[in-house]
Formats: C-alpha cells, structure tokens, sequence
C-alpha cells in the first residue's frame, strides 16, 4: 500500500468516530468497498479504530465469504455456483475459466488482469449458468462462451 | 419520482398531496372525493394520459439485458421527442421471457411483451405509437378495471396466459406492475391501509391473535407459527426490543426476497411496522445479503420514503408507536439465516450460532427479546390483515395457510417466481405453470428446500405442497427453491454439489457437522472416482465408506448445534431413498448412468466416423490420442483422464462417451 492509500484509509475510518463493536462488519465492507481489497494495513488500522485486537478482526472477516485479501483484478469474473447454475452445467463454466486464466477462485492472475471468484448464488437463476463479468450479467453460459469472453475482455483491456 | 419524460420535455407527475395520505390512511373512506379518485387512478394506471412504457428492471431482467433495453427506448423517444413516461418496474416473475416491456397507450389497456432485446425496440414502439394492433412476442394484456381503459382485441390476457392462471398472487402482487421507488403508487393500491387499521383498532395483544388465528408460519423454512413466536417476545417484559427482518437469502436457489425487495419495498416496510408493532419493538434491523445492491436501493429509497410520510420514526399516525429501521448488510454466509448466527452477525462477530433456549424471543439481539422473520412471512402480514385472518386461513391445506413464492429453476420451459395457494400439486406447478421440461427429456426429480431440504421423485409428483406432506418423503419447503432436474443430471452429483456447499459454509464450531460434513463430501468423492486414480486401500476405503454413510448421516443430524447441521444429511438422504440404483450404479459397475461424473466416464473414437483431422490429438492435454493423418485415432485408455476435450473439439462427433 502506498503511503498516499493509508491517509485515505485514515479519512474514511474517520467517519466511524466512536464506532461500537457492532460497526466492525460495515466498516470492512467500507474499506473493500474503497480499496477493493483488505489490506494487513487496513487491518491493523480497524483493529485500532474500534479498540479490537486484530486476531479478532480478522477473525470475523476470514468467516465471511465477502472479504477479499487480495486485490481485484481488471476484469473480475463472477462465477454463480448456485443449484440452477450447477443443474445447467456451470462446474464446466468455473473450469474453463481455471483452465484459461490458470488460477484458481479466490486469485488473481499474475498481470492483475483476471480474477475469479465463485459466489453461491446471484438471485438469477431463471439465466443459469450465469457468470458477471465486472458487475455486467453474461446467460446461459457454455464452456465456449466463457472462453470467448475473457478474449473480448483481455482484448479490451490490453488496448 | 423515477418517472422520467421523452424528448427532455419535463412534466411533473401530480403525486399526492399530506392531504390525500391522511384521508387515505384514516379508514374514513375519504378517498371517494371524486378528484381524489382521478389522482389514484391515474397513480394506479387505470388509464395514462401519454404513452408509458415499463420495463422489468429487475436483477435476472437487467442480466437478460433490460439495460440495453431501456437505453434503446430513451433513445427512441429522444429521437422521436414523443412526451411518454419511461417506468422501471420490478420483475414480473417470469424470468424465462426477459428482457420484458409493457406499454400502455392513453385509453388501452397494458400490453406486455417478452424478449425484448434492444434491437426489437424500434419495430414495436413504432407499430404502437401508431396505433396499429400489437403483434410480435405479446405475452399478454392486463385485465382492465371497470369503466377503464379499452381492451385490444385478439390479444390474450395475461391473467390467462398457462403461467399465470393457476397461480395465486398476494405477496407479488404489485411486483413488476408498479414502480418500486414511488410510495404513491403503492399507496394508491391500498399501500399501508392495513398497518394505519392495526395502529387504529388492535392492541398488539389482539394482532397477535389474529396472525395466529390466520395460520400463518414463517416463510423461511421451518414454518414456526408467526403469532406464537410473536407472543413469546410480546410476554417477555423489556425496555426495548428488537424486529430483524432476515433477507439473507442463502438458498443457492431461491430468490423470492430480492424479487420482492427489488419490485416492491413498500410492502416489506409495511409488514415490519405491523410486526414491530405486535411485539412492542421500536428498533429493527433488514439484514440483507450485501449481494443484491439493487434491492438496497431501493429498499433505502423506500425507508427515506416512508420516513417523510411519517409511515416511519416516532409517533407512526399519532399512535404513540414509533420505529426505526436500519439496513445491515450480509458479508456472505449461509450460516447467518440461523437466527442466534444472525444475531451475533448483527453484532458485528462470527456469524456462528448458539445453543438455544434461551430463545432469542427472551434473549436475543445485544441481549434484548428480539424477534427474526423472512422477508415472505412479513411480506404476507399487509395480505393477513386487509383480508382478515379466517378468509386467509380459508386459502390452503390442513395446517399450511395462505400462498407460497417459489423459485422454479433448472430445467423447465418456463423459469421465474411464482406464488401458488398453499396444496397445489407439485406435477401442476412443474407442468402447468412451468411448462414441463424443455427438448423432450424425461422429468427425473425436483429439488426442494435447498441445501436443507431434498429431492421429490418422479412418483410423488401428485403430492399436494404444504409443510408437512414436502417432509414425508424426505425434502422440505424452506424459503422455496424449486430446481427441476431431467435424464441428464446425476442424483449422486446433485447430492455432492450439496454437500460442498454445506461443507464449506459449515461454521466449524460443533465437531459434528465440521467433520461429519468433510467425511460425507470424501466418501461421495470416492464413489464418483475413477478406479485409475485410486492408490493403496482406496478402492477398500471407498466401499466402507458406503457402508458408514447412513449411519454418519444419522449422527450428524442427531448431534448437530443448529439447523444447518441437523438438515446437512437430507440431500444425501433423499437421493440415496429415492435414487439407490443410481449409487449402485456408481458403486458397484463403476459407471454414471447420466453421463454426469466425469471420471467414470470412458471416452473411445468410432472408427468408421473419423477422418483423423488431427484435431482431438491436438486439444489432448495428456497426449493420449494416439494416430496418423487421415487414418482413424485411438485413445490410450491408461493416458485418458477423461476430460472431455477431445468430444468437444471433434466436428464429426467421432468420439463416443460411454
């Protein structure tokens, strides 16, 4: 993190002035929210923020799936891992993105261009198999058309 | 107001004055001053005075590209400058046919048309501003009210089309017909009515009453009767007690909370008020999946809205009753829809839950009696109160009453959310209202109550759905995920898939479903590997493992803290009760009838169809393909690791998979 991030950081916990141990969760949402990422300095910072030892910070944020420690690639592909989605075939969706990008759900590619991340359920099950690429919906996907997509994205991005 | 104008000519929509909100709330029948009735109609659409086009801008519409959609009419009518309100609804609930667009002509009734995509909008616009009769995809016309606006003729009515008719809609009912952020337009649709009638005639004591007498039970999944719960936090003497709404749909399968959230809020702030006020709490929190932004919004707009009226804050209607209701938002974990494991989420901990009593009704939310319902069950409280408790118990079966949402997924012609009296039978939801399934496959089962429910086989299709006859043959209603499976899905993969999902989202703090849920996912992982891939005594651990799943299942269900591990075992359950000979098939010939469990599957070339273009020897990652140019392939059965690369490369359909 640079130095510059860190006096954002500071201004954005100054607005939990007197925060109670009830804040901790939304205060992590605020801080991924801004930085895309839980940083350890970040961390420490919420830790000191709410008067909380950091095991317990990130105690909570390790339990939920939300939480990130690892920053956002450029295109970030949602994968939805939700029962329609699986009915219709989506394990070969998440596959052919592991096989293409070469990293694993929870990572991201070494050029920061890619990251993927599995979410249980996206509430668009009447599209299944879907896969939100950036936040923008892709349906029915297949195998082939996942891997026609991260081309258009990659091609996008590389410009 | 999100009711916005073409060709950048404003005009602002008359909306309703305090005035016209104190007369509609005071159960006086002051709405019947006739320039008062104009406002309403036109707030409910009864007739417009321009050109108003709605499109469902809903989660699952915008991922069927409602966006470009929406653009593509702004664009038109700027292009046009026609003086018409674009309005963006909720979903309508039929997701199969999105992206959908209504529109509604000064005079006409509302006709709405399915898969509209953005290069449809011009021809349809075009057609109707003209005037000429709809045509194209129509789903149907709205039924119009009387002395309303004209009908066109040979268009079908919605409330006819095959999915809608059977169904029955009293939570949904303004869900993708009004717009979610204008509390005027739920006013006019008798918004907020049943809660001013609560604060005015019934002390929370006898709103308990009548909830319990209406047989309502929690929408969530258990089904526990509201009012009872209700009366546990109302007898327990506190200085301030909490109403958690718990919107944290975890389901992978079920989205009826967003639907509603999305296409309707008002509703839910309706409901809490009425709940909160039962139980005498002035707080209370929607704890909602920070998933689902959309639904935030407009569940913020919908608070600051209420606010405003003074439906919200202190002194509600001059009752004396105030609340306050703020947002939390989920960090993604199913376990959280356990009520103590919500509570401490809420608190800002580990979502894990606790051993109960005390029940959080006593002792719940920073210690304070605290009351927890789904987003459904409060939805249904507006419905209870302006019908009255008997006729909503007249609705359902035996001790399930009033209406159920459903999410019907997987493979049906028709997706979407539903709302179904309470006894329908299963085959008529599935055929009639779904469509049946699509290409011509045999129906093999339905998945019901997600990760904690089970599958419904073929031969119980007949059963009427309520709580009781879903978990006896061995599923559950749940928050009411319905994923319809066909031939081609695999019940021991289904079963696996769930048991990942369990696994991971087990919360680790009893030994049962920690370890109980890792050896159920390892021992179906056994059964569906390949014999090539076992070293040492795995093939032996496999076949004890099969013998012990029963009895593991049976532990983890008897010992378990919570919910989540009491029901962890169903889907492994159901499918081994229902499908056995689908395990055997794994088990003992080491072979997957559906042709789902990829390790078992083996791949060879059909010689007399190959022309050995090289093509799946290229793609092969391990180089088992073996064979020269222009003469048929093989495949090295020791080398294959069954892949399926080379049958999605091979144009000619040379490789068969067995």
């Amino acid at each position: 993190m640079l130095a510059e991030q860190t006096t954002e950081l500071d201004v954005l916990l100054e607005e939990y002035e007197n925060a109670e141990r009830d804040q901790l969760i939304p205060i992590l949402q605020a801080v991924q929210e801004r930085f895309g990422y839980l940083s350890r300095e970040a961390m420490v910072a919420v830790g000191r923020r709410l008067d909380l030892p950091v095991s317990k910070v990130y105690g909570v944020a390790t339990f939920y799936n939300q939480f990130r420690f690892q920053p956002l690639g450029k295109v970030h592909c949602q994968v939805c891992r939700g029962t329609a989605c699986h009915v219709k075939g989506s394990q070969g969706v998440l596959d052919a993105l592991r096989t293409t990008l070469k990293v694993e759900p929870g990572q991201t590619t070494r050029d920061g261009l890619f990251s993927i991340e599995v979410v249980a359920c996206i509430g668009a099950c009447g599209l299944a198999p879907v896969v939100a690429v950036n936040g923008e919906f892709h349906a029915s996907m297949t195998p082939d058309k996942t891997r026609k997509v991260l081309k258009q994205y990659g091609k996008a991005e590389s410009k | 107001m999100s009711t916005e104008s073409g060709g950048g000519r404003v005009q602002e929509r008359r909306g309703l004055s305090p005035a016209d909100v104190r007369a509609l709330l005071d159960g006086h029948g002051a709405a019947e001053v006739p320039e008062r009735a104009a406002r309403l109609a036109l707030l409910r659409r009864d007739q417009v005075e321009r050109p108003t086009i709605f499109v469902g801008a809903g989660t699952c519409g915008l991922g069927a590209g409602a966006g470009k959609t929406l653009t593509a009419v702004r664009a038109y009518l700027e292009q046009h400058t026609l003086a018409a309100d674009v309005v963006e609804v909720g979903c309508i609930g039929i997701c199969s046919a999105e992206p959908l667009v209504d529109v509604q002509l000064p005079g006409r009734t509302r006709v709405a048309f399915s898969q509209v995509t953005a290069d449809l909008v011009d021809t349809l616009l075009d057609e109707l501003l003209a005037r000429r009769a709809p045509s194209g995809n129509i789903l149907g016309q709205f039924r119009p009210v009387t002395d309303g606006a004209a009908v066109w003729e040979d268009v079908p009515f919605l409330d006819e089309h095959p999915f809608f008719a059977p169904q029955t809609r009293w939570v949904l009912a303004n869900c993708g017909n009004i717009d979610p952020q204008s509390i005027d337009e739920y006013l006019a649709r008798d918004g907020y009515q049943s809660l001013a009638r609560v604060l005015r005639e019934h002390t929370p004591a006898e709103l308990c009453d009548e909830v319990e007498r209406s047989g309502l039970r929690g929408r969530g999944g258990g089904g526990f009767p509201t009012g009872r719960k209700w009366k546990f936090a109302l007898q327990t003497p506190a200085e301030q007690k909490y109403l958690v709404c718990n919107a944290d749909e975890g389901d992978p399968g079920a989205f009826m909370d967003r639907a509603v959230i999305e296409g309707d809020p008002h509703r839910l702030v309706e409901g809490m008020a009425i709940a909160a006020y039962a139980i005498g709490a002035s707080k209370a929190y929607v704890y909602i999946r920070a998933e689902y932004p959309l639904a935030i919004r407009n569940l913020k707009v919908a608070l600051a809205q209420a606010q405003s009226y003074g439906l919200l804050g202190q002194n509600i209607l001059g009752s004396g009753f105030s609340l306050e209701i703020k947002i939390k938002q989920g960090a993604g974990a199913f376990v959280c829809g356990e009520e103590t494991a919500l509570i401490h989420s809420i608190e800002g901990k580990r979502g894990m839950p606790r051993p109960r009593p005390p029940f959080p009704a006593v002792s719940g939310l920073f210690g304070k009696p605290t009351v927890i319902n789904n987003v459904e069950t409060l939805a249904n409280l507006p419905v209870v109160v302006q019908r009255g408790p008997e006729a909503f118990a007249a609705v359902g079966s035996g001790s399930s009453k009033g209406t159920k949402v459903f999410a019907l997924s997987g493979k049906v012609l028709r997706t979407g959310l539903i709302e179904v009296a309470m006894g329908m039978p299963l085959r008529q939801v599935i055929f009639e209202i779904g469509g049946g399934i699509p290409g011509g496959k045999a129906f093999k089962a339905v998945q019901m109550g997600g990760p904690s429910g089970g599958c419904v086989p073929g031969q119980h299709l007949d059963i009427e759905i309520d709580y009781e006859s879903l978990k006896s043959v061995g599923a559950m209603m749940g928050s009411g995920g319905m994923v319809v499976m066909d031939e081609d899905n695999c019940m021991v993969d289904v079963a696996k898939f769930f048991m990942d999902f369990i696994q991971r989202e087990s919360c680790g703090k009893c030994i049962p479903c920690r370890e109980g849920t890792k050896q159920m996912l390892d021992i179906l992982q056994r059964i569906t590997r390949a014999h090539r891939h076992e070293s040492g005594n795995e093939a032996l651990a496999r076949f004890r493992g099969v013998m012990t799943m029963e009895r593991l299942a049976q532990v983890i269900q008897d010992t378990s803290l919570c919910g989540l591990g009491q029901t962890a075992p169903s889907p492994v359950l159901s499918t081994l009760r229902w499908f056995r000979e689908e395990y055997e098939a794994h088990v003992f010939e080491r072979r997957c009838p559906a042709g789902v469990c990829k390790e078992l599957l083996t791949y060879r070339i059909e010689e007399t169809k190959c022309k050995g273009c090289t093509i799946c020897g290229k793609v092969c990652p391990t180089g088992a393909i073996k064979g020269a140019l222009r003469s048929p392939h093989y495949i090295v059965q020791e080398e294959c690791i069954a892949c399926g690369a080379c049958s999605e490369a091979c144009r000619l359909d040379a490789v068969i998979v067995e």
